[in-house]
């Protein structure tokens, strides 16, 4: 596998949300805006990079019983550097974040590419998977928040278009599962088309 | 060759189709349109049309160009969600809103689940439901339109029942008159005006063995006997039966909702299960719920455990004692 295709291949192969269907937590509840929804994306690709790094750096003295506790102290080191940063520049997004920034330790994106990745790959690739992925995570979340931003507050990027609410379904709980769904959907259908 | 079925036995032979059936179920309906097109009028008859319009179109487009399957707009199913989901609505909703209602309702409902006989939830509510999560300023906004009888009045606002004794408790409520109630209601969605209409509906659905009973009864039966029983121990903080049963969209819901055959169990007394779940759900979210009305909420959750209920309540199998 080429270093490109390491990049490339976590937007569409292994798209964590569309084709996975990883780390559906923060999908679903942080993407009410496109921006916020770009933000948890940008935030889980930071953690995830790192603790790529670092973990395909150290896999050779971990032993093999404690593995997991071991990835997870790595990155929640990372969540906790992230948590403190976003703290003091964008206090904003970190307020309306709120729990999903700690719960990046449980995301199963980053312990999965850790488990399934990082351990028996160079840093190097290990690094270019996480950004792969990241990426992959980040534009999916920003097309579903703006897909909900748009049926929902009527409005993208905060940008408002219309007067007055959108159907207000699309920014609560049902909507997050009703866009996910179609844009699955839709995602297929468009990959499949790309496979014939 | 075309015309030779093969198929196992037993081979019965019945005019019974579900073209035959949902037309019934119109036919059923009709008593509650006529009475709420009488007394909300134009607004209503608007409402009632592009409901109907938009599902049957919506059906047709979906079944013809998405999915690419023989088209099933000819069995009158989306007829009667076009119908139902437009009961469910005050009759000044408007249009668009009535529109994305059947969008969800047909699209989302029933489509995306493979049409009917498919969808886990009964799609009128899932549209009813959206719309009120999405548009809670149009879905209770009960502002009375002129109707065709019923006097000179401009127009009457005023909550209804429900909402009353959700706001103001028992108090609220005392200078109703029950016979009101019974006739043509107070105030609400069309499909809550007149109780009477949708037992002469009910009455006929028996008659022609459109439905069985027991889920519609059971419901009725619990929500009596839960409000009853409350009502007994505090009368200055419950509302009575009787109110409970005749007011909001308990009948519409029991008799023509829960007892849609794709959405309710099979068994009877499976049935009697599904009946009272929403009894008790409904009475739960009148008296200690936010909303002042829950029996379409009742109706969805007990849809989605109608899967269990199935597997404990197995079908009498044809041809055993």
């Amino acid at each position: 596998m080429g270093k490109f295709q390491l990049i490339t291949k976590g937007l569409i192969k292994e798209n964590p949300t569309f084709v996975l269907l990883l780390g559906m937590c923060p999908t679903l509840a942080t993407t009410t805006s496109a921006i916020n929804g770009m933000s948890m994306g940008l935030a889980t690709m930071f953690v995830l990079i790192l603790s790529n790094i670092v973990i395909s750096a150290i896999a050779a003295y971990i032993p093999d019983k404690v593995r997991i506790p071991a990835y997870i102290v790595v990155i929640a080191t990372f969540v906790t550097l992230l948590q403190f940063i976003m703290q003091a520049y964008v206090p904003d997004i970190y307020e309306t974040l709120g729990l999903f920034i700690p719960l990046i330790v449980v995301n199963c994106i980053v312990l999965g590419r850790a488990e399934a990745f990082a351990n028996k790959n160079s840093i190097v690739d290990s690094a270019l998977d996480g950004i792969g992925i990241g990426l992959g995570f980040t534009c999916s979340l920003t097309v579903l928040g703006l897909v909900r931003e748009i049926l929902g507050s009527g409005s993208a990027f905060g940008f408002k278009f219309i007067a007055g609410d959108g159907i207000l379904a699309f920014v609560l709980a049902p909507g997050a599962f009703l866009a996910l769904g179609y844009l699955i959907v839709i995602f297929r259908k468009l990959t499949s088309k790309k496979a014939e | 060759m075309d015309k030779l079925l093969v198929s196992p036995s037993p081979h019965l032979h019945t005019k019974t189709s579900t073209k035959s059936l949902m037309r019934d179920v119109v036919i059923a309906l009709l008593p509650a349109v006529v009475v709420s097109v009488l007394f909300y009028g134009w607004s209503e008859l608007l409402v009632l049309g592009v409901s109907v319009a938009s599902c049957v179109l919506l059906e047709y487009l979906i079944t013809r160009y998405m999915l690419k399957k023989p088209c099933t707009v000819g069995d009158y199913s989306a007829v009667v969600t076009g119908i139902l989901l437009a009961l469910n609505l005050p009759a000044t909703t408007p249009w668009w809103v009535v529109f994305i209602g059947a969008v969800v309702a047909i699209g989302v409902a029933k489509m995306t689940f493979g049409g009917l006989g498919q969808n886990l939830f009964n799609p009128a509510i899932v549209g009813r439901v959206f719309l009120l999560i999405s548009f809670p300023t149009y879905m209770t906004d009960w502002t009375r339109p002129q109707g065709f009888v019923g006097g000179g009045l401009d127009a009457l606002s005023g909550a209804t029942p429900l909402g009353l004794a959700k706001e103001g408790g028992v108090a609220a409520i005392e200078s109703l008159d029950y016979m009101d109630m019974l006739f043509y209601n107070i105030g609400g969605s069309a499909g809550e005006l007149s109780a009477l209409a949708l037992i002469a509906g009910f009455i006929y659905l028996l008659a022609r063995r459109v439905i069985r009973p027991y889920i519609t009864l059971s419901i009725l039966a619990t929500v009596a006997i839960f409000s009853g029983i409350f009502w007994a121990i505090n009368p200055a903080e419950y509302t009575d039966p009787a109110f409970n049963l005749l007011t909001g969209g308990l009948l519409l819901g029991s008799i023509f909702m829960a007892t849609d055959y794709v959405t309710s169990p099979m068994s009877n007394w499976g049935g009697v299960i599904f009946g009272v779940g929403i009894g008790i759900i409904t009475m739960l979210i009148r008296y200690f719920g936010a909303y002042p009305e829950g029996v379409s909420f009742a109706i969805l959750i007990m849809n989605s455990v109608v899967p269990l209920i199935n597997k404990v309540c197995h079908a009498k199998k044809y041809g055993r004692a």
